[in-house]
C-alpha cells in the first residue's frame, strides 16, 4: 500500500503545473516560455507517476515515457524556432513575432 | 517517509518558482535541473525507480543541454569579463547548490536507511514498464518514434541555414 497519498502527488502536480501556466503567460522571452512549458509536461508526468503508483501498475510509467518523447521533440522544434524568431527580429521577446509576415 | 515527501515536494516548488522568476536564463535552467532532481526523488519514494533515472538521464541530461546550446547561439553581445566576474558570484550558485544538498542528503538518507526501496512501498520494475511498452501499449511506442522522427526532421529543417537564391546564377 502506497504510504503517500494519492491527493499529495496530485496537488504537488497541480502546485508545478499551477507555476508552469503562470510563468507562461507572464514571461515575454521565448526561452522562459519554452521552460513553462517543460514545467507543465514534468507536472503532468508528475501526477501520471503518482496515479500509476497508487494503483502499483506500470501504465502511468508508461505515460510518463510518452510524455518525455513528447517534450524532447517538442524542445527541440520550439529551439529551433527560437533560432529563426532571434535571426528574424534579433530579439527573443515573443510579442515581436505579432506580425507574421512570411 | 511522508517527511522525506513533503521536503522534496518543497523544494521542487521552490525550485520551479525560481524558475518563473529568474533573469538570466542560465539561472533558471539551474533551478529547473534542481526540481527535475527533485521530482526524479518523488519517483524514487514513490516506488518507480525507472523513471526516476530517465528524468535524471533525458530532462536534466539531454533536454537541458538543448538549452543551453540555444543560449549559447542566442545570447552574442555580452562582455565577457564582466559576465565571467558576474557568473563566478555566489548569488549565481548558493541556491541550487544548497538545494541541491538538501535533496543530496534526503537520497543519501533513503538509500541508507531504506536499502534497495523505500519501505511499505510496491516497487514497479522497469521490467514491468518494458513488458507494459513492448505488449498492449506497442502501438503507442511505435507513435512515439514518429513524433521524434517528425521533431528531428522540423530542428534540421528549422536550424538549418537558408539558401543563397539568386547569388550564383539562381540555379540553387
Amino acid at each position: 500500500m502506497l504510504t503517500i497519498p494519492l491527493e499529495y502527488g496530485f496537488l504537488v502536480a497541480g502546485i508545478l503545473f499551477l507555476i508552469g501556466v503562470l510563468g507562461l503567460l507572464v514571461r515575454r522571452n521565448l526561452l522562459f516560455v519554452l521552460l513553462s512549458l517543460e514545467i507543465m509536461f514534468n507536472a503532468v508526468g508528475l501526477a501520471f507517476v503518482v496515479a500509476g503508483a497508487s494503483w502499483q501498475q506500470p501504465d502511468g510509467q508508461v505515460m510518463f515515457l510518452f510524455i518525455l518523447a513528447m517534450a524532447a521533440a517538442e524542445v527541440a522544434i520550439g529551439l529551433a524556432l527560437a533560432l529563426q524568431l532571434y535571426k528574424i527580429t534579433r530579439s527573443l521577446d515573443v510579442d515581436s513575432a505579432s506580425q507574421m509576415r512570411g | 517517509m511522508n517527511v522525506m515527501f513533503v521536503l522534496a515536494s518543497a523544494v521542487a516548488v521552490l525550485a520551479t518558482v525560481m524558475v518563473v522568476t529568474r533573469t538570466n536564463v542560465i539561472h533558471a535552467l539551474l533551478y529547473f535541473i534542481v526540481s527535475l532532481m527533485a521530482v526524479a526523488l518523488i519517483f524514487y519514494l514513490l516506488g518507480a525507480p525507472f523513471v526516476a533515472a530517465l528524468e535524471i538521464i533525458i530532462y536534466a541530461g539531454a533536454i537541458m543541454v538543448l538549452f543551453v546550446f540555444a543560449v549559447m547561439m542566442l545570447n552574442p553581445k555580452v562582455d565577457q569579463d564582466r559576465r565571467g566576474s558576474e557568473w563566478a558570484r555566489p548569488a549565481a550558485w548558493a541556491g541550487p547548490a544548497v538545494l541541491t544538498f538538501i535533496l543530496g542528503v534526503e537520497l543519501l538518507f533513503a538509500v541508507y536507511w531504506y536499502g534497495s526501496g523505500p519501505a511499505g512501498v510496491t516497487e514497479v520494475s522497469a521490467r514491468q514498464v518494458g513488458m507494459s511498452l513492448y505488449g498492449p501499449y506497442l502501438l503507442g511506442a511505435e507513435m512515439v518514434s514518429m513524433i521524434l522522427l517528425a521533431g528531428l526532421v522540423t530542428a534540421y529543417h528549422l536550424g538549418r541555414q537558408p539558401r543563397m537564391i539568386n547569388r550564383e546564377g539562381g540555379s540553387d
